[in-house]
């Protein structure tokens, strides 16, 4: 391994250990009822090997590498679409029920 | 400069902006009130980073690096199925059956990790030298990912149904899964050891990590789900940063440890909640040799049947009533009629709330879900330790489907759920129970809540218990 590799090698280390310890930070804030959509949330997050997908896509030229990266561009997709849409539609569930109908009054005001 | 290289510090200036909208996005999700919007910049922070993605692609293409004609099928292709699939299953799961899919997303996250690692390795020209360090994180990005995936299959089946979720024990299944991962170990130290690409190593490696995740996750019962779901979460998220070593790309480093990290911490949480290491859970804790001893005494008092006409009396009377939602109310789908209930009684001025142990329902939160799914207003939903207090002031607490969270058993040690947190039921005035039979809980154990004297027994599955609740009251 030459210095320079050495320093390639550093450098992904500390991007990737300070990335843990951000996730500890914001993760450790989160109460008890958001759990679910959270996990589900970093569930998406983590489609984002998509972009390792499509780049390994790119360069395929054998049959076998065309082959695996078309599957993992398939899996990765699904990973990043159904993780966002299915946290979108737990959190969507999350709002305060309509106690006053003070914002409707608002709307009928703006409207005359 | 060529256009090229401006593009490519463009495209890495959009990749530090997509994980920057990751993080602040998780930290958003802090709230109820903010979770929402974080979870939408975290969306378009994904779509940022795969737009530069293809970006990057089309100029490398034009300044003349190859690329295949058929690539840009495969990542269209492979977009619509995914996307598609992804799309309406989103869509259209119900939302008690919400883990399951969780858990399906990411088995296929770290599936396509693992794929990453093998089509690189692929790639190494036979007999070339390896540096060890590009060796070990294609090798752990190939077992942590192939574990994910077969774990989280079988993990998500059993919460379908479609594996009995009740631990399943092959004789002499640890062993095999002790001797399936040393020969993960010593395949992959084989690997370091020769540093050239070896096809049949890496075969095996693969075929003993995806055996693993089977064999890890069959042992466990379903009840422990959310836990191991969580688990292979955090697997996934490390896999996806090795992926990132592996082809040398700092956005799946960093998004891969921000989940890495974030799904161990949730894990580490979920377990506490139920007062349970996470090390017993993966070895497969109540169920084994000591049940017996932890049977205990003092149970077995006589028990009070209950008809729905006296609880609809003495809820209607009530001031404050607290319902205790547990797994039995989300099996049965009973989160509506529960709903129903609580706002006949609110008509009537009765003070309802819900008492949310940490782990009601399949995960942390779930029960959460399923009741602001069902329209119940966020603000009657009350955490155990805001709700521990309020159980002397209520005049009946309403126990739905819930039972070990609720057994006094906890307080004192010596018995399975000793020094598991749970909510005070039993400090209230009357207790109801609505549960199908004396059968036990997870824990196999009697429940002391049960032969409590305020406590009377309503024996129904949890909807149609709720549905003559619901014309009881009604008729009161």
């Amino acid at each position: 391994m030459t210095a320079a590799q050495l320093n390639d090698l550093l450098t992904a280390l500390t991007i990737f250990t300070l990335a843990i310890l951000v996730g500890i930070a914001v993760i450790s804030k989160v109460p008890a009822t958001l759990h679910t959509p959270l996990m589900s949330g970093a569930n998406s997050i983590h489609g984002i090997v998509l972009v390792g997908a499509m780049l390994i896509a790119a360069e395929a030229t054998e049959p076998a590498s065309q082959i695996l990266s078309l599957v993992a561009v398939a899996f990765a997709t699904m990973n990043v679409v159904g993780g966002y849409v299915v946290t979108d539609r737990m959190l969507q569930m999350f709002r305060k029920k309509p106690t006053a109908p003070k914002p409707a009054t608002d709307d009928a005001a703006a409207g005359s | 400069m060529t256009t090229l290289e401006i593009v490519e510090i463009l495209v890495r200036i959009a990749w530090l902006v997509g994980a920057v909208g990751f993080v602040i996005g998780l930290s958003r999700m802090n709230s109820p009130a903010t979770a929402r919007n974080g979870n939408l910049l975290s969306a378009a922070g994904m779509a940022i980073a795969i737009a530069a993605t293809a970006i990057l692609i089309l100029v490398r293409q034009a300044s003349g690096t190859p690329v295949a004609g058929v690539a840009w099928v495969i990542i269209v292709l492979g977009v619509a199925v995914g996307g598609g699939l992804g799309l309406y299953t989103a869509r259209n799961v119900k939302m008690t059956a919400m883990p399951q899919l969780v858990s399906l997303f990411n088995a296929v996250g770290g599936g396509a990790a693992a794929l990453i690692a093998i089509d690189d390795y692929l790639g190494l020209a036979a007999g070339s030298a390896v540096r060890i360090d590009t060796h070990i994180f294609i090798v752990l990005d190939i077992i942590i990912g192939s574990i994910t995936f077969t774990g989280s299959i079988i993990a998500s089946g059993k919460l379908q149904g479609l594996i009995p979720g009740k631990p399943i024990y092959v004789p002499g299944g640890q062993l095999v899964t002790l001797a399936l991962a040393a020969i993960t170990v010593i395949a992959a130290l084989a690997l370091f050891v020769s540093g050239t690409p070896n096809l049949l190593l890496m075969v095996v490696i693969l075929a003993a990590a995806l055996t693993f995740g089977v064999t890890m996750t069959l042992p466990i019962g379903g009840a422990d789900m959310p836990v191991v779901i969580s688990l292979l979460n955090s697997f996934t998220g490390t896999a996806v940063a090795m992926a990132g070593f592996v082809i040398n790309n700092p956005v799946l480093i960093i998004a891969g440890a921000l989940v890495g990290a974030s799904g161990a911490i949730l894990t580490k949480l979920m377990a506490d909640a139920m007062n349970r290491s996470v090390l017993n859970i993966m070895i497969g804790g109540f169920g084994g040799g000591d049940e017996a001893a932890g049977a205990v005494a003092g149970a077995g008092g006589s028990v009070r049947a209950i008809g729905p006409d006296d609880v609809a009396i003495q809820l209607a009377y009530a001031q404050h009533v607290i319902v205790v939602p547990g797994y039995g109310l989300a099996v049965a789908q009973a989160q509506h009629a529960v709903r129903e209930l609580a706002e006949l009684l609110e008509e009537r001025g009765v003070d309802v709330k819900y008492a949310i142990h940490p782990v009601a329902g399949r995960m942390p939160g779930h029960m959460n879900v399923l009741l602001a799914e069902a329209n119940v207003p966020y603000p009657q939903l009350m955490e155990m330790d805001d709700i521990n207090p309020e159980f002397a002031r209520a005049d009946v607490a309403l126990v739905i489907g819930a039972n070990d969270v609720t057994n006094p058993a906890a307080r004192r040690p010596g018995s399975p759920v000793s020094g598991m947190p749970i909510l005070d039921v039993d400090q209230a005035k009357s207790i109801v129970v609505i549960k199908r039979s004396m059968g036990k809980g997870y824990a196999g154990i009697d429940n002391e809540l049960y032969t409590n004297e305020k406590t009377g027994m309503l024996f129904a599955d949890a909807k149609e218990g709720l549905a003559s609740l619901i014309a009881a009251v009604k008729a009161v």
